[in-house]
């Protein structure tokens, strides 16, 4: 009997989802709408977006109103979504790809506009999709199809990008700690304004089997011993925090929320016909 | 709105129309010769309880149309060459999801960044093939200014009804050209909304075409019929499908539903073509220089006479054929090598002999260039 949660969120006829055994999206996608349960959120008034890859696949699954959309467009539809009806609460979920690559101009004029947009980073530093090729979350010197002696690219902290960016809230947390996220998102969808919730999750099919990171498993234990709360940081000698994944509410702040500006524009400048 | 007689610039009589056409969304990034478009929506949407953004880039701006057509409002972006080559694949997005768009592409000289304020037609193949995959596509092109204003009313509501992105292929000199206009009343003016469906949620699905129906009936998100959308080719339901049969079904529906209706889709002009030997093919900018040249030709003694097409897509197969039967010698005249040239062709009678005056250097082609090429090679 499936839970509550499945029924009353999901779109059953649409399960099992077609993501790889031991993959963490599932993790984060329940997460996510535990989220929406706990804030309580009307279905028809909650929005679902996403672009192409893995996680992009999670609004087929999720029973409210979903767009399934361009590779790394999917912010700038959410933008138009989000400023023709305000009254939506638009949810981005995306990958490392999608919102980092290809979609990371977008990512930091959505943050830059602090429009009321939670996105949430369905992280699992690899191209799944398409077979495993390195993205711009893939640690230096890890392999992928396209990285056959190790990438020599830096990669992203998507959280310090979506700060300096201007958005409102950054957060992250990963598959191992999927109660933290659903907290976190919580505080994301309330933050009036863009926020940012990077969740890390693990690809054993590509980035696992690539890496040696040996199965499901070992990838989620790898999480739980390498991750640090952003509370416990000071109390830390800096030598420990090498190669750590700090969790945890990362940064707030109050600013003017752009949908709301413009609706100010209207009301000063509006005129009657 | 009273009847208002107004000097008025082919960019702003395109807003000015969107807003007659219920605009309330426009969604875009600043592109020369169309700027005047985001500029003056910028304006004037506030006033009218709409909303402007400037986005990040092209690709974005056309994004954005998407979803704010989707959450409920008429969308319009505007653009010109290198901006229109990046907004593709999501004119190919709304084409098969089947949201309702408007995009204006002031044309200007290509390829690449070409020549910004010059005029061009260069863009009427990639009006229609830009986009990956077989697919529809709606193109009008205005000669005049009130034509500018007119035609991006129809191509709102063509949008609409046939759940399609339009586009509005203006060029430099229509963009720019300055012309007194008089501004109908909202009366007098036609206006398609969206069918929106009126069953039960449960019972929705967002891609069935009822019988009798032109195309699947649209909510906005938002509005309590829950559903997914995706440029994934996708059954009735909405969701992404790999059987074959539903592909094909998905891509020939869409096709057809503008091919089949081309009648209603198909606005011409024809002028002097009742005893004409030669009729000039022009549209656009080019058609003004063209219909000057056969008041002058007439002058002469000789008898031209201009077929004006004013939708560019779908082509006008039918109109052209029987105008190469008739006349048995055309005159293609257009601003780049010959784009709309290879479709008359294509359609011409076997009998017909298709002449063709070409320029892409940025400049207008002008009526005593059209006399000249009527005198020496096609009389002569």
């Amino acid at each position: 009997m499936p839970s509550k949660l499945l029924q009353k969120y999901f779109r059953m006829d649409k399960l099992p989802h077609i993501w790889c055994p031991g993959c963490g999206h599932g993790i984060i996608m329940k997460s996510v709408v535990e989220a929406i349960d706990e804030l309580g959120l009307e279905k028809d008034k909650v929005c679902i977006v996403s672009g192409i890859g893995c996680s992009s696949r999670a609004p087929g699954y999720m029973d409210f109103n979903t767009l399934h959309t361009t590779h790394g467009r999917a912010l700038a539809f959410a933008t138009g979504i989000k400023m023709a009806n305000p009254e939506l609460h638009v949810i981005v979920v995306t990958g490392d790809g999608d919102s980092a690559a290809i979609g990371g101009n977008h990512l930091i004029h959505a943050a830059r506009r602090n429009i009321d947009i939670t996105t949430v980073v369905f992280n699992n530093n690899i191209y799944g999709m398409t077979g495993g090729q390195y993205s711009p979350t893939t640690p230096t010197r890890e392999k992928g199809t396209t990285a056959p002696y190790g990438n020599i690219d830096k990669n992203f902290d998507l959280c310090e990008l979506a700060k300096a960016s201007g958005a409102t809230y950054t957060a992250r947390a990963t598959a191992y700690h999927a109660k933290m996220i659903k907290d976190l998102v919580v505080k994301g969808v309330k933050n009036k304004g863009f926020s940012f919730v990077e969740s890390i999750s693990i690809c054993p099919t590509y980035y696992g089997r690539k890496n040696k990171k040996g199965e499901s498993p070992d990838m989620m234990k790898y999480l739980k011993d390498n991750s640090i709360n952003v509370k416990a940081l000071n109390k830390l000698p800096k030598d420990d925090l090498k190669d750590k994944i700090v969790i945890g509410e990362l940064y707030k702040n109050e600013e003017a929320e752009y949908t709301e500006e413009y609706q100010k524009i209207i009301e000063m400048f509006r005129q009657e016909v | 709105m009273e009847n208002k007689v107004k000097l008025m610039q082919g960019n702003e009589a395109c807003v000015e129309g969107a807003l007659a056409a219920g605009m309330k969304f426009y969604a875009g990034y600043p592109i020369t010769p169309s700027t005047e478009i985001a500029e003056i929506s910028s304006l004037r949407l506030p006033r009218v309880g709409g909303k402007f953004i400037q986005m990040e880039d092209e690709i974005a701006g056309m994004a954005a149309v998407i979803g704010g057509s989707l959450a409920g409002l008429k969308s319009m972006t505007a653009t010109s060459g290198p901006g229109f080559s990046l907004k593709q694949e999501n004119i190919g997005y709304a084409t098969i999801t089947e949201i309702p768009c408007v995009i204006v592409n002031v044309q200007r000289g290509g390829p690449s960044t070409g020549l910004p304020t010059s005029p061009s037609q260069g863009d009427v193949m990639q009006a229609k093939w830009g986009t990956h995959g077989d697919h529809p596509m709606i193109a009008l092109t205005p000669y005049s200014v009130r034509e500018t204003f007119d035609l991006t009313i129809k191509a709102f509501n063509y949008a609409e009804k046939y759940r399609t992105p339009v586009i509005l292929l203006l060029d430099e000199v229509i963009g720019h050209l300055r012309e007194k206009i008089e501004i109908p009343n909202k009366e007098e003016i036609e206006i398609f909304d969206r069918v929106k469906p009126s069953c039960e949620p449960k019972d929705y699905k967002p891609y069935r075409v009822e019988e009798n129906d032109l195309v699947p009936k649209m909510a906005s998100f938002g509005e309590g019929y829950r559903y997914h959308v995706t440029g994934l080719v996708h059954d009735e339901t909405g969701f992404p499908s790999n059987d074959s049969k539903i592909a094909e079904e998905l891509v020939n529906r869409l096709v057809n539903k503008v091919e089949d209706n081309i009648e209603d889709i198909a606005n011409y002009e024809e002028y002097m073509l009742d005893d004409a030997d030669i009729a000039i093919v022009a549209y656009g900018a080019t058609a003004r220089s063209a219909k000057s040249a056969v008041n002058e030709a007439r002058e002469n003694g000789l008898k031209v006479g201009l077929f004006r097409p004013i939708t560019i897509w779908p082509f006008l197969t039918k109109q052209i054929k029987e105008l190469t039967k008739k006349v048995k010698k055309i005159l293609v005249v257009e601003m780049n090598l010959g784009q709309y040239l290879i479709e008359v062709e294509r359609a011409a009678d076997k009998g017909a002999t298709i002449y063709r005056y070409n320029k892409i250097n940025g400049q207008l082609i002008s009526p005593d260039e059209i006399i000249k090429k009527i005198k020496e090679d096609i009389y002569a």
